[in-house]
This record gives structure tokens, sequence and C-alpha cells, in this order.
């Protein structure tokens, strides 16, 4: 869920368009369809700018508004491109009170954004995240598909000169 | 497959390989070993996938892969000691695993045969340096297994291990020796509750579904949007045992008559997705799914939709508007789902852990299952255990148990010496329970009556340190943040409640503040259209009700006890222990501390930000929060 | 019917089988307040205004949705249901713009009346963060309406009429919780849609969230302006229901006073709308036979509703062909009150100032259209709506209903009564067909009433054998019908030769510029039939019910147009499409 659009220029290929399209004529005729090709269609531009909506309102006959509806109401959907590094940061119940919230506040200083937020080189976007079930390791962040474990917020600048 | 003999053979087959992963070794294998590595989410998080392919390395290099079988197993529960590997026969029980253990596990376990002491679970090891069986250690001894029973003893990508469990043959019975009626009164005879969180009786959603309306498209849904903060026993049995679920949703919809099943999955679970994806594609080779089951004329087949991350999809209604495309918004109740749900067709909606009852429940009879739990809460119920407790994981023990008994014998009791507060139950919807109900035996209704619930089973134990106007003020934003929007109450409702919390929490509140909580609490139960807004603020009631004095300490003294609060502490230096290092001056990222060299430092509280640095640096323990 | 025994407050009620709680405590003559719910066009249970206590049930339940059952025992009014309403209302006022006094809905605002009958004395009770801010900027961007979403509470009755009757969905729920907002999609401005200006929304919104582009100052500044000729028309459908503005009853035709009242207000000329329905006839008739005759393109769909029109446009850009070439009546009406009027009456057309007083948000986009300015200046000015007119009578200190009845000014204001029923569903095509009828066979008909073509329903069909000749003819009113009927053309299975259409269910007399009827007249009244009958009344009291017989249209082709589709009459009274985008 995010509250604003996009400020990144769309820059879809045809090749990525023709992909949309294969999964549109796939699944158009399931009841309910418009989730899944919601899905894929993030699964391939990695988000859900206008250009992407408009493709989908069409070929489904319904109304865009009624898409935009759909992707802002689920948190998994993103209006915004992600970061080459997308960061999340577990705030559930068990990290929360292993500090996960101190974890997070570090980060959003470091990095300078808040909560859905991309740097302006397009190198991290942070977000905070539900129970990813590796409470055994609270508090627990991921960078893209790497896990980090019984953090402290001293360990985040380390962590992040990783991926510099 | 069409036959019971054909499923008989698989299992003969397979019994030995399954039967082989017993602590007593009834049965004998072609293989000399079998190594189980958790591939659950816990466990590959901290890298049993690694782990996997290191041992297949080293077996190769030595020759080994015809004597030991490597199996990825789901989820065995201990999460906290993760990657986890164990080695039949014996149970031997690895944990806390890494890529460089592995050498010697090979040279010294699998080639040699002699157990490794120090990494086994250290339970399994008493003072005298003994082994203790796996079973009998603490956090197994008083579990019973019936939903998990396979979950981390079978490979969940191989549907023939399944068989080998006696899988599908209860799908087997129902369709070839039970009429609709007969496995409804089997389910109701059971007792089986709902294990979602509210606790309705499954046989009774069955007959419903079965007899409301009359034939037509009907639709069997499996919710496993599990999305209680902290609750992860639905993805611990869709990852290790997910054919079990598929078995359970088709005699679901030979019941109820229904062809089609879908079940709903978090995409947060990508394990959970693949495996069950894997599944079901096996199943409908076999015959398990699809056209004429069994020969029979019963036809069924499921499908999975991802959730998108909306926690009130696990919310019926909600769950079938999202399925069928929308906005997850609840719908209005009657017409329940039995009658009008999906694609307002009549449909049954039950969780994983519900369906993993049924096959046993059906093989083995309502009578055995009636016989576990209390009067009205049969069976066993799935916890996930997590906050400040030893033993990290999951659990399954009979209904009735006492919090005492997961928590102190369990969960291996709070860590640090520090002293239980409170166990949070029934996540966001639930509330959190003192000390003082430490023995109350954990069924539905005992819950409810002590101002938790069931919910789906999360069970969060909290210590001194945390401050439970904090816990409720963190339940209330995750339910503002979840609140679908639609119906007033629970749309600016939970708004204000957060609001009103966030007010004390910061020193501003009043008793005046209380009331108005306490009243808007019991107006938005009373007034929300679906099951989160009326369950929303009992996590605010329950700590009013247990933990009043906490709220007047932040409201009257402008105080936190548990040290939570930032608004509401103040860092001080013991004059008398400062021994002016300056280390602490330093750490500030305020620039709060003055002080010069060798003189006791000072905290200027204006500028303080409270973030503990001071404290966390200070070898003197001079510094102290207050 | 089956009935169905329940007890409401302790007294024995008896309703249909499959009726709700709402429904049954009105049959018992028991009011419950409700904010979110229209029957049949949002029924979310939503707002929970309407929550009771229902024996044995675990919470409140909204009445609005919960259906009755066999010894039902349900309280409207314990402590418990009034206080709880109580917290409903304080909360939302909590996330509401509480500007009442500066409000266009002031008075008639379905949330302000709950405050007052339920003594809200705190009004700031909850007071906290907003979802959106009291100064948040307003949408202005369409032609005819804007949006205050600080006023919104998220009844959703406009996105419910927007999406589910008119097919369009350009407004709905965005975001999530707290953060829910009834806006377009990416934010944008209604304009940028393809909104259809149809105004149903402006029609249902219980607040003052979503409401008209007010043009009363700048009609009472041409009125103040000497220079300035102003002449005003009516369409067919304000004077069926202006009256409830002034607290007359549903279906009280005020045709007299009005034309009093606009008198008294100082138009120079108050001509009717009627007349160029009359005139519309003779050309859609004539394009009709002409079509029908010279194999053109069919069917015929009329253009009488701009609403319609700008869905065709957007929507069905493939059938804009179909569409009748006819200006609008509005704009009929303008053109000739610019052309002919002004050359017989020697006035520069340049100094008429030409004000339209319709039950219509659309006809303020209409205004604004190309080719619609037959002598150069644009046919109408000032597009106002039958609300707007209530204000400016108010304004001007009228005693509406103390009124003597007036006539419209000729000849522009001469009317038959084919032309009244314009109002309605129906109404265009019947008396079209009164027209084409007799001049196919040259008889006199027997019956004027082709009652096939009447009434409520969302989509009626019908055919005549006219001289030999098998006319299939349709109508259809809300846009969702209009999509439905058309995608049957589309697809062959339906080969109709004339069809009617208009955006707004029910027609005009339902249009989005009339009287707002509050949810709690609209879910138990058919105010639309009543409305209806108000013309239908007229039109059979009526000496002369045929357009063609109209004197003032015989004289205004004998003098000005030669003939129905003359050249001349393309040029004033025919106009152009355009295709439109779906957004």
């Amino acid at each position: 869920m995010s509250s604003t659009k996009c400020s990144v220029p769309f820059s879809g290929t045809p090749e990525q368009e023709a992909k949309l399209l294969e999964v549109i004529n796939s699944l158009r005729d399931e009841q309910g369809c418009l989730m899944p090709i919601l899905q894929k269609a993030q699964d391939i531009y990695g988000y859900l700018p206008i250009e992407v909506q408009t493709i989908i309102s069409n070929e489904l006959n319904i109304p865009l508004e009624k898409v935009y509806g759909v992707v802002t109401f689920y948190s998994q959907f993103s209006l915004n491109p992600k970061g080459k590094y997308n960061i999340s940061v577990c705030l559930g119940t068990a990290c929360y009170v292993k500090g996960s919230g101190d974890i997070f506040a570090k980060l959003q200083e470091i990095l300078g954004i808040d909560n859905g937020g991309c740097t302006a080189d397009g190198k991290f976007s942070l977000e905070a995240c539900r129970c990813i079930g590796a409470c055994g390791l609270a508090p627990v962040m991921t960078v893209n598909d790497e896990v980090y474990g019984r953090l402290t917020p001293d360990e985040i600048s380390g962590i992040l000169a990783k991926y510099e | 497959m069409k036959t019971l003999a054909e499923l008989n053979a698989i299992r003969e087959e397979m019994e030995k390989t399954v039967g082989f992963r017993q602590e007593t070794n009834d049965f004998a294998d072609d293989y000399k070993y079998h190594v189980l590595v958790c591939g659950g989410t816990g466990c590959t998080s901290s890298g049993s996938i690694d782990i996997i392919n290191k041992l297949n390395a080293e077996l190769e290099a030595n020759n080994l892969t015809n004597d030991v079988k490597v199996v990825k197993t789901g989820c065995h529960g201990l999460c906290a000691l993760g990657p986890i590997m164990i080695i039949y026969p014996g149970a031997v029980f690895y944990s806390k695993m890494s890529v460089d253990k592995i050498d010697r596990v090979v040279s010294e376990h699998l080639i040699n045969g002699n157990i490794i002491k120090e990494f086994l679970y250290p339970e399994m090891v008493n003072e005298a340096g003994d082994i203790t069986p796996l079973s009998q250690t603490p956090f197994y001894k008083k579990q019973h297994r019936i939903a998990l029973r396979n979950c981390g003893k079978i490979n969940p990508e191989c549907i023939d291990e399944y068989i080998g469990t006696r899988g599908y043959e209860a799908l087997n019975k129902v369709l070839t020796t039970m009429s609709q009626d007969d496995v409804i009164k089997c389910i109701l005879d059971s007792g089986l509750r709902g294990r979602g969180g509210g606790g309705f009786p499954t046989g009774r959603k069955w007959q419903l579904a079965k007899d409301l309306v009359k034939g037509g498209q009907k639709y069997v849904c499996c919710n496993a949007d599990e999305g209680d903060p902290g609750a992860f026993m639905d993805r611990s049995v869709l990852e290790g045992d997910p054919h079990v679920v598929l078995e359970a949703m088709a005699i679901a919809g030979y019941a109820i008559g229904a062809s089609q099943g879908y079940i709903y999955v978090r995409a947060e679970y990508p394990i959970a997705v693949d495996r069950l994806n894997i599944a079901i594609s096996q199943a409908r080779e076999k015959g398990m799914l699809g056209e004429n089951i069994f020969g029979t004329d019963f036809s069924f087949d499921i499908d999975l939709r991802l959730g998108a991350g909306a926690f009130v999809c696990g919310e019926e209604t909600a769950l079938m508007t999202s399925i069928e495309g929308n906005r997850g918004e609840p719908r209005p109740r009657p017409p329940f789902p039995a009658e009008k749900g999906l694609f307002m067709k009549p449909t049954i909606l039950n969780n994983v852990e519900t369906y993993a009852n049924i096959p046993q429940i059906i093989l083995n009879g309502a009578e055995w299952f009636a016989s576990m739990g209390t009067e009205k809460s049969k069976g066993t119920k799935v916890f996930a255990l997590g906050g400040k407790i030893n033993n990290t994981g999951l659990v399954e023990v009979p209904m009735g148990t006492t919090l005492r008994e997961v928590i102190e014998d369990i969960g291996g009791g709070i860590p640090n010496g520090k002293k239980f507060k409170a166990a949070q139950t029934g996540g966001p919807s639930g509330g959190c329970i003192p000390a003082e109900h430490f023995d109350v035996p954990i069924d539905y209704d005992n819950l409810i009556a002590i101002g938790s619930m069931m919910g789906s089973g999360g069970l969060i134990v909290m210590d001194e340190d945390n401050c439970m106007v904090d816990i409720a003020k963190f339940f209330l934003e995750f339910t503002v943040d979840e609140s679908c929007g639609k119906c007033t109450p629970c749309r600016i409702g939970t708004k204000r409640l957060y609001e009103i919390l966030d007010k004390i929490t910061k020193g501003q509140g009043t008793l005046e503040d209380l009331d108005k909580l306490e009243e808007l609490c019991y107006y938005i139960k009373e007034n929300s259209l679906c099951g989160l807004g009326q369950t929303a603020p009992n996590p605010v009631l329950s700590t009013l009700r247990y933990f009043k004095d906490e709220y007047i300490a932040h409201v009257v003294d402008k105080k936190c006890p548990a040290g939570v609060c930032k608004s509401l502490l103040r860092y001080e230096i013991d004059p008398e222990k400062c021994r002016g290092c300056t280390m602490c001056a330093r750490q500030c990222p305020a620039g709060a501390i003055e002080g010069t060299v060798k003189n006791p430092h000072v905290i200027n509280s204006d500028k303080c930000v409270k973030c503990g640095a001071c404290m966390d640096t200070c070898k003197f323990g001079a510094i102290s929060k207050k | 019917m089956e009935m169905i025994n329940i007890k409401i407050n302790g007294a024995d009620v008896q309703a249909p089988k499959g009726s709700t709680i709402l429904e049954a405590a009105r049959l018992a003559n028991i009011d419950i307040p409700t904010l979110c719910f229209l029957k049949d066009i949002n029924e979310i249970g939503a707002c929970r205004i309407c929550v009771v206590e229902v024996k044995g049930a675990r919470s409140l339940v909204a009445s609005c949705v919960y259906p009755i059952f066999e010894g039902m025992e349900v309280y409207t009014n314990t402590p418990k249901v009034i206080n709880s309403r109580k917290k409903t209302l304080q909360l939302i006022l909590s996330n509401h713009n509480r500007k009442c006094l500066s409000c266009v809905r002031s008075g008639n605002c379905e949330l302000q009346k709950l405050c007052k009958d339920y003594k809200i004395d705190d009004d700031g009770l909850y007071d906290g963060s907003k979802t959106v801010e009291d100064n948040a900027e307003l949408d202005c961007s369409a032609a005819h309406m804007i949006r205050d979403n600080s006023k919104c509470i998220l009844c959703r009755r406009c996105a419910a009429i927007c999406a589910n009757v008119q097919g369009v969905g350009v407004i709905g729920a965005n975001e999530r919780g707290f953060n829910t907002v009834l806006t377009s999609a990416f934010d944008m401005g209604l304009g940028e849609t393809s909104c259809v200006s149809c105004g149903q929304c402006i029609a249902v919104c219980p607040t003052g969230a979503i409401y008209e582009k007010d043009f009363t100052d700048d009609v009472i500044a041409a009125l103040s302006d000497p220079e300035k000729y102003v002449v005003v028309q009516t369409a067919p459908a304000v004077r069926a229901a202006l009256g409830e503005e002034f607290g007359l009853p549903i279906g009280t035709n005020v045709q007299g006073k009005m034309v009093t009242a606009l008198k008294k207000i100082g138009f120079d000329k108050v001509f009717d709308t009627d007349f160029s329905a009359d005139l519309t006839i003779m050309e859609e008739a004539h394009e009709f036979l002409d079509r029908v005759q010279n194999g053109g393109k069919l069917p015929l769909i009329t253009s009488c509703s701009p609403g319609w029109i700008k869905f065709c446009e957007h929507y069905f850009p493939d059938m804009t062909e179909n569409l009748s070439s006819c200006k609008s009546p509005q704009q009929m009406l303008g053109a000739v009150i610019k052309t002919y009027y002004a050359e017989k009456m020697g006035i520069d057309p340049k100094n008429i100032v030409s004000v339209s007083v319709m039950p219509c948000t659309a006809k303020k986009f209409e205004v604004g259209r190309e080719d619609q300015s037959a002598a150069g200046v644009p046919d109408v000015d000032i597009a106002l709506t039958t609300r707007e007119l209530a204000r400016l009578i108010n304004r001007y200190g009228i005693e509406f209903n103390d009124l003597e009845d007036g006539e419209f000014d000729s000849p522009l204001g001469e009317s038959t009564g084919a032309a009244v029923i314009f109002g309605a569903t129906g109404g265009v095509m019947e008396a079209a067909l009164r027209t084409a009828v007799e001049t196919l066979t040259g008889e006199e008909l027997a019956s004027l009433d082709f009652t096939d073509v009447r009434g409520m329903q969302g989509i009626k069909e019908a055919s005549y054998d006219v001289a030999g000749l098998n006319v299939k003819v349709a109508v259809a009113s809300g846009l969702g019908n209009a999509r439905e009927l058309l995608n049957k053309v589309q697809s062959g299975e339906a080969d109709y030769h004339f069809i009617e259409i208009m955006a707004c269910p029910g027609g005009c007399i339902n249009g989005g510029g009339q009287p707002q009827v509050p949810a709690k007249v609209r879910n138990f009244t058919d105010y639309r039939e009543k409305r209806a009958k108000a013309l239908y009344d007229q039109d059979a009291a009526s000496v002369v019910r045929k357009s063609h017989e109209n004197e003032s249209i015989k004289k205004l082709y004998e003098e000005y147009f030669e003939k129905p589709g003359s050249e001349k009459a393309h040029h004033c009274l025919h106009t152009t499409y355009v295709k439109r985008t779906i957004n």
C-alpha cells in the first residue's frame, strides 16, 4: 500500500508487455482472476504503475479505479519500484519485544528514508513487515533474500556496507 | 491410482522408509542412516539449505550416497535452535548446525557411528553426560502431535512418503465406505472445533453447507492466510505436510458436495506455496485430485490463491471477497458462507490446522479424538511459542494443558532469570493473561472467560521488561494498520483507541482518558462489522483488566514501571559510581552528557533522547533509568 | 407472500419473508436511521448507524442488511443502541470537516440531521488526526461538480451508484483502514477520468462531500448587467421536482409557480425547453425516417442526455455514428434563441445570456462542448440545476408556495404533451412514435399512449407495425442498463431500429441535478414514479399532444428552417461527436 503516485518514469519494455498479455490471456477466464494477474504483473515489472494497471483494466474490461482500489488495499502491491536492495524489518510481536523497532529506526536514520521509501540512487528501499516466521532469530531483517537475525542496532551500518 | 490395493502397495513399500524414522527401530531400511534436515522457514533462514548441499557433497565424496539418505523435512518445532538435523536410527537431534560442522557429522557419526555430544540438543544430555531420548526431553515430552505428526518426519515434496504414513487412506475410506452424512457425523462427534480462532464446530459448518442449499456448485476453502503476528503453525503444516491439507479438503468436498477447493495462502510463505504446488501436482498425477477419485463418482480439484498482505483476509467473508478479486473487505453476515459464500455459492472455510486433524479423525474414529482434551474442546492445539521464552518454537499439546506446563515445562521458562508477566494469546484479537491464571487449563471457553481467546495459536510470553500499555498500543497499531476501513467503529474507533494509548504512553493521559478508552473498547466490540473489529479492543481490555496499575502509573505518576515508554523515562548517572571515563558522553548521540575526565558526568534530560546507549556502554553500572 | 412474525420493541409485527429488520420496522412505523444504506444499490452494512439489539445475538446487528426470522425479537431504542449510535456519530464527526455553516448541504445534510436528533453536544469528543485535513485541496477538475473529501463519511453510496448502477466506476474506495478515501485511480481529478457527469453521486451523497458547481452568482451578475438580455429555459423534469425544495409533496407539478418565480427574479424571457423537445422530435423523426429509407446507420439512438452522450463517446466509441446528430433540447433552444429569436427581435446574440435550468449536471459539461455554437457564441451560457434554481429563488426572497401560476413567454414557450414527457424514461420514444407513426401512415392515431415504453424498468422493448414496417424499439435508462442493451446490439443479439437512452435511472426526473431525496425517503418510496406521474398527467391534460402539431414549431419552420433536416436546420440544430478513451 502506498499513498504516493510513482515519480520514477515508466520504462517497461515490449517484452514485459507481451509477457503481461500472455498472463492475462491465460487467466482471464478464471473467476476472480484480478489478484493473480496483479501478482504476476508485479513479478514482471517489479511494481504496478498506472501504465501497467491501465493495460490490465483495458484487457479485463474493468474500471481502472477498481484495479487501483484493489492494488492500494493490499500491502504487497506497490506503486513504486523497489530499490536494488530491499530491506524488510520484521515488526511482528516476537521481534518487536526483542527490539526490532530500534533496528528499524536505525535504518531510517542511516538511509534517510521512511517506511515504503526508496533511496534517491535507487539502491535501498525500506519496509516494515509482519512476522516472517523466523521468530527464533528475533529481531530479524532481510535484505532481498538474505536473512539477518539476532540483530543489534550497532550491526546495521556494517551490514549495509556489504551492499555499497 | 484407482484402488485401495494400489494405495496399500505404495504404503507398504514406503512404510519401512517412514517407519525407520522412529526412536524405536522397528523397521529396517536399505539405508544405514536417514539424515533429516529441517527445510522449514526458520531453519532455511539460518542456512539449512547450505547444510544439505554440503552434506550431499560430503556423502558423494565419501561414497556414502547409498548408505545415507538425506531428507529435507518440514519444521520440527524448535525453531530457536535451528538449523536442526535429526539422524536415524536413534533420533539423534543436532541443534544449531552449520556448514562447518558437517564434515565431523559425516566422519564421526555417519562413518564411525559415534554420536557427537557437543552438537546434540543440550536437553538431550544430562549433567552426567548421559543421553536422554529426544521424546523424553522437556520440550517434546508433554507434546502430543496429531496435526504436526508428519512435520519434520517426512519429505513434504514426496507424496509416497505421505502415503507411507497412511496418507490418503482416510479419503479412500470416506469415498468407498461412508456416506456424506457419515462423514459429517464423524466430524461432529469428534468435537473438532475450528482452529483458526473462532472455535466453531467444524462438523456443524459442514452440515450447514451440505443441507442449506441442495446440490449445485459449492466450494471448499482453506484459510492459510495466517496473519497473527508471531503465529506460524499453519505455515509449518503446509511446509511439512502439505498433502494432509489436500486430503482433508477432498474429504470436506465429498461431505458437502463440492468439486472445487481453493487454498488462500499468504504470499509471504514462499516455501509453503512451492510445496503446495508440488503436492497438488503430485496428487493430481496420482489421481488423488481430479476426476473420479478412487474410481468413484467423486471429482475434486484444488487451486491456490495467494494473499497479498492484508490481515483482514483471514476473516472468512473477506477471504472470499479477496478470492473473488476484490478489496478484501468483509461482508455482513447473514447470509453465512454455508449458504452464500465464495462467488455467492455455498462454501465452507476451515483453517490449515483444522484440516490437518481430519484424516486422523476419519481413520481413528471420532471417539479417539474426543477422548483428548477438555469437555468442550477436544483434541490438541498447536501453539507458536515466542517472545521472552527459552524454547521458541512450535508445540502441540492436548487441549486443557495449563499455561504453566506450556511455558515452564515445554517452553523452558523465561530467559535471563526474568519474571513472567503475561502471556498473550490470540494475536491482535486476543488478550494478555497474567500469572494468576497460570494454572487455567487452556481451551476455547476458558481463554474467553479470562479475557483472551484461542486465536490461531500464537503464544507470546512477556516478562517484567515489557510494558503492558506499550503492548496494547503495539496491537492497536497493528489493527489500525490492518483495518479494512469499511465500517465506522473499526476504521475510526481503533484509530482513536490507538491515539489515546499513544497519549498515555507519552505521559499525557488522564484518568478520564482511561474511562474513555474502556467505553470506546466496548462500543467497538459491539458495533463492528466483522470479527477483526469486534475483537480489536481485546488487547486493551485485557491489559486494563489485569494491569490497570500500569495504566494508572502512566497516567497519574507519569511513570512507565517497565521502563519502556521513552517519554516517561529518565536516565541518571550515580555520581558515586561514575569514574568519569567519558565513554558515555562519547557514545551519546544527542550530546546530552556533560562532564570532565575523571569527574562524575551528568545527563541533561532536556537533550536526552532516551536511547539507552550510555547505559549500555557504562562499565561501572553508574547509569540507571527511572 | 409468506409472512414472518417478529416482535419489535415488544409489539408484534408481520413482514414478508426476506425483509430486513429495517424494512419490517418501517412497516410498523418505526424509523431506524441509516447513512450508508441505499436499497438495491449499496447494501454493505458499513456505517453501523442502523444497529439494533436482537435478542440472542452476540453483538448489535446492522438492521439494514439483517434478515428477519420467525420469532425474532428486536429492540431499536435501548440505551445501548442509542449510545452506540451516538458514538458512531461522534466518531464520524471526529474525522469530518465540521464547517457546517458554509456547507451547501447545511439544512439538508443527513449527517447533520442525525447529530441533531441524537443531541450530539460534544462533537469534538474523539478529535484526533484526520484522514483528509479540513483545508485539503478540493477537486474542481470536472465541469459539473466539486469533491470535498474532508466531508466524506465513507458511506460509499457514490461509489456504488457510479459502479453498480451506472457501470462507470470512476470513483471508489482506495487505500485501506483509516486512510481509506473515496477517490479516482491514482488520485486523478474527476475531470481527467471518464466520468460522464451524470451527477448521480451528488444525488446520493448524504453530506456536502460531493456537490454541483454552483453558477447562481454568474446568473445574478448577468441579471444585473443592463447590457445583457437574459433569457432562461426550464427542462420538462424541473417542474416535477422543484416543489420538493419548498416542502411540497414529491410529484407536485409547479410549472406555473416556477415561471412566475423566474419572472420575478428578472429574466427578460422565460422559455420552455419543452418547445425544443417538440423541435427535437421533428428533427429526430425526420432523421430516423431518412436513415430507415436511405439505409443509414441503425439503430438510431437518441441524443438528449449529455451524460449518455459522454458515456457513449468513452465506452462505445464505435457507436457514435448511431447517435442522432440532433443537439439536445437545451442546446436546440439555445441555438434558436441566439439565431431565429435574436434576428426576429433584433438583438445581437453576443448580448444574450442564455440560462438553462436543468435536472441535470451533465448539462454543465454540455454547454462547453465543441460544435454547440450556432450563432458563433455558445448556444447556452449557463446551465443551472434544479437545486441551484431553488437557491436562487430563496436568495431573491420569493415566497414560492404562495405564487400565482404564470405562463411561459411566446413563441418559445409553447409546447405539447409530447414534449413534457421527455422528462421521464420512454418519453422521447413515445413522443417520437406519435409523430413518426402519423407521418409514415398519414393517418391520425387512435390512441396516443404507447404504454409499453412507459414505467421505471431499466430496459423496455416494443415493436410496432407501422405502414407495413415492423419497427423495433428499445428504451434504457441508467447507464448500466444502457451498457447491457448496447452489448446486445453489438453482439447482434438484438436488432432495434430506434433506441432511447437516458443516463439517469428513470430519466431526467431522477437527474443528478434534481432535489436530493434523503435515503430515508428514497429507500421506501418510488419517488421517480411520482415525479414521472406529474409529467404524464400534464401530457394527458394537454390539448395538443403531438410535436408536429405545435403551432409555434410549424411557424419556426415556415419562417426559418423551411423543413426538418434542412441545411439551416443542420447548421443550427445538429452537432457532432468525438471518440474518447476510458480512464
